[in-house]
């Protein structure tokens, strides 16, 4: 059981890194965005080996897309496989609102993400909620693109 | 002559405003009254003593700039070149020469007198009119010498009451947040000024992430969000003492925050679960409230300064729009209905205005509305603002600002901008380092 997800997480990996490199050849460096959501990978890091750290959303939008989710599960495996490891959901919005509606926004899309974590079994005990609003933007630019790195919610190890 | 003449002025102005059209960023030369603002006179043991405590050369002259910056970034006044004036100061406070102040074309004018008593610090001064040939006013006062450019923010006030017939905004202060560094890592420290930028002082380190700082009506304490232990809550923080203490221990993130008109509450929002709702904290007793209960988020609430009635920021209109209820949460009515999106509601002290941040075809503007949402005027359009705070009086309000950063992402600043009800006298408000989130203090004398 455990080693077919496991199969199953890793192809999704593969399928996963094959999409992207997909995407990366076929569009410019200004198409690293799908719709407005960020679909590159320029600021994301890697919690392990295939397990990007980050999802992006949609302008003043708390949904997570397709590819979200399929981050998200591979989260939810590497959390499965080390049981002992805490997590602070981050969760960010871009310069382009108010600073007040962006503190809830934030908070909103770090708990869709850890809503989503927990229906892959990640117990909430184990899940902190942190929202930085547009206080701590990785790119520093003025431009959709920018905007859409930005608009993140970042996993990061508690312990 | 004289009073006619700002009987005048001031009726144009409302009048003016209303017949903006929806956009306002023209901007407009209102002919500012023509004043002569004269160094308040000093005798030489005085002026030696305040020298010895003050470091100021000529303490009269000092304070006389001081109301006279004040008076020329009101917008309404234009105070007169000193090399101008023709007579001298002590002899200008006894009886002025009218004819020579009507030669350079001063309407009114300030005199003053500056003497050292018994340690303390008394002023005198009067405001004439200059065409009728007459005294308008006369007052004295005694203070710490310390406080000395607040008497000329009091003496401000008075000039600016008499002529305008309104309370002024002058002996006040703002409280804003410090920021430097990079944008990506920003540093962010609580700060207080005087209203005119000076006295500046740092309220916290910047070791933790520090936001929207308000003043109580009483300006004694400021509600503020502080990111300390990475676990952002509400906060209070006396100004005079220091002491620092958490009010909005929620599980989960408080924020928003902001006093009740009578100081009692703080009314904030809760965040919990992916969802912000409004809460009132009774600061005495610790009793929580519970606002709203909506599965929208719900932020920025403001008081009605009758205590009556919330404005607040809410998105369960599918996008942030405007709203005002009662006071225990019942009967909420939005009340933004233009095209875009709408935050920060602040309510005016005056009562009839609501003034907010409009996002629309990606740029942000100020603005105001009346608290039916009737009468809605953008009075400042940019790329990047937010923030409205209301001048005591309800004449001003103070914002803040951010650049657009080049292609490599440099160039970002955030500076705070004050700007009329009329939609004129659009200024910087210049500070020590970039500055955000301002807030107004009321008048700290009466």
């Amino acid at each position: 059981m455990n080693l077919s997800k496991i199969l199953k997480n890793g192809f999704l990996i593969i399928l996963a890194s094959l999409v992207l490199t997909a995407c990366a050849t076929k569009k410019t460096t200004t198409g690293q965005m799908q719709g407005d959501v960020y679909t590159g990978t320029d600021s994301v890091e890697y919690l392990a080996s295939g397990v990007p750290d980050r999802v992006f959303f949609a302008t003043n939008e708390t949904v997570l897309t397709t590819a979200s989710r399929e981050t998200l599960r591979k989260q939810a495996a590497w959390l499965r496989k080390n049981s002992d490891i805490n997590v602070v959901l981050e969760g960010h919005a871009d310069e382009r609102g108010t600073r007040e509606y962006n503190l809830a926004l934030g908070e909103r899309r770090a708990n869709s993400a850890k809503d989503y974590l927990m229906t892959y079994g990640i117990s909430s005990d184990r899940i902190s909620v942190l929202s930085y609003g547009k206080e701590r933007p990785v790119d520093s630019g003025s431009n959709p693109l920018a905007w859409s790195k930005n608009r993140r919610s970042v996993t990061v190890k508690a312990n | 002559m004289l009073l006619r003449y700002l009987f005048i002025l001031f009726i144009i102005i409302p009048i003016k405003a209303f017949a903006l059209i929806e956009v306002d960023i023209t901007r407009g030369n209102l002919n500012p009254l023509p004043v002569a603002v004269s160094p308040l006179s000093i005798d030489n043991k005085s002026k030696e003593n305040f020298k010895k405590i003050l470091k100021q050369e000529d303490l009269g002259s000092e304070i006389s700039i001081v109301v006279e910056n004040n008076l020329r970034q009101s917008g309404l006044f234009n105070p007169l070149d000193k090399n101008a004036f023709l007579q001298e100061p002590d002899v200008a406070n006894l009886k002025p020469r009218f004819e020579d102040w009507n030669l350079i074309k001063a309407q009114a004018l300030v005199t003053g007198k500056v003497t050292f008593v018994d340690e303390k610090l008394r002023v005198e001064f009067r405001l004439w009119d200059v065409l009728a040939g007459k005294e308008m006013m006369a007052l004295a006062f005694t203070t710490v010498p310390s406080n000395w450019r607040r008497v000329g923010h009091i003496i401000t006030d008075k000039v600016y009451e008499r002529l305008t017939g309104e309370k002024g905004y002058f002996d006040t202060r703002i409280i804003y947040v410090s920021e430097e560094g990079p944008k990506t890592k920003r540093i962010k420290k609580l700060a207080i000024m005087d209203q005119d930028g000076f006295n500046n002082k740092y309220l916290t380190l910047g070791n933790e992430l520090v936001l929207t700082p308000r003043f109580s009506p009483t300006n004694q304490m400021v509600t503020y969000l502080s990111y300390f232990r990475n676990l952002p809550r509400v906060y209070l923080l006396d100004i005079e003492t220091g002491m620092q203490e958490v009010v909005g221990d929620f599980p989960g993130m408080t924020f928003a925050p902001r006093f009740s008109p009578d100081g009692k509450k703080i009314i904030m929002s809760f965040a919990k679960d992916g969802n912000s709702d409004i809460y009132t904290m009774d600061l005495e007793n610790r009793i929580v409230e519970r606002i709203t209960n909506h599965p929208s988020i719900d932020t920025s609430p403001s008081y009605s300064p009758d205590g009556k009635q919330i404005t607040f920021n809410s998105d369960r209109s599918g996008y942030q729009q405007i709203y005002v209820m009662d006071s225990n949460g019942k009967n909420v009515k939005r009340i933004s209905f233009g095209n875009g999106l709408y935050g920060t509601p602040v309510w005016s002290p005056r009562g009839d205005l609501i003034a907010f941040t409009k996002l629309h075809k990606g740029k942000f503007y100020i603005g105001v509305m009346r608290t039916d949402g009737t009468g809605e005027r953008l009075l400042t359009e940019n790329f990047y603002q937010e923030a409205p705070s209301w001048s005591p009086n309800g004449r001003v309000l103070i914002f803040y600002r951010e650049t657009k950063t080049n292609s490599k992402g440099e160039g970002f600043s955030a500076k705070l901008w004050s700007i009329d009800l009329t939609g004129y006298n659009e200024k910087m408000v210049e500070t020590e380092t970039d500055a955000s989130d301002p807030s107004w203090s009321s008048l700290l004398s009466n």
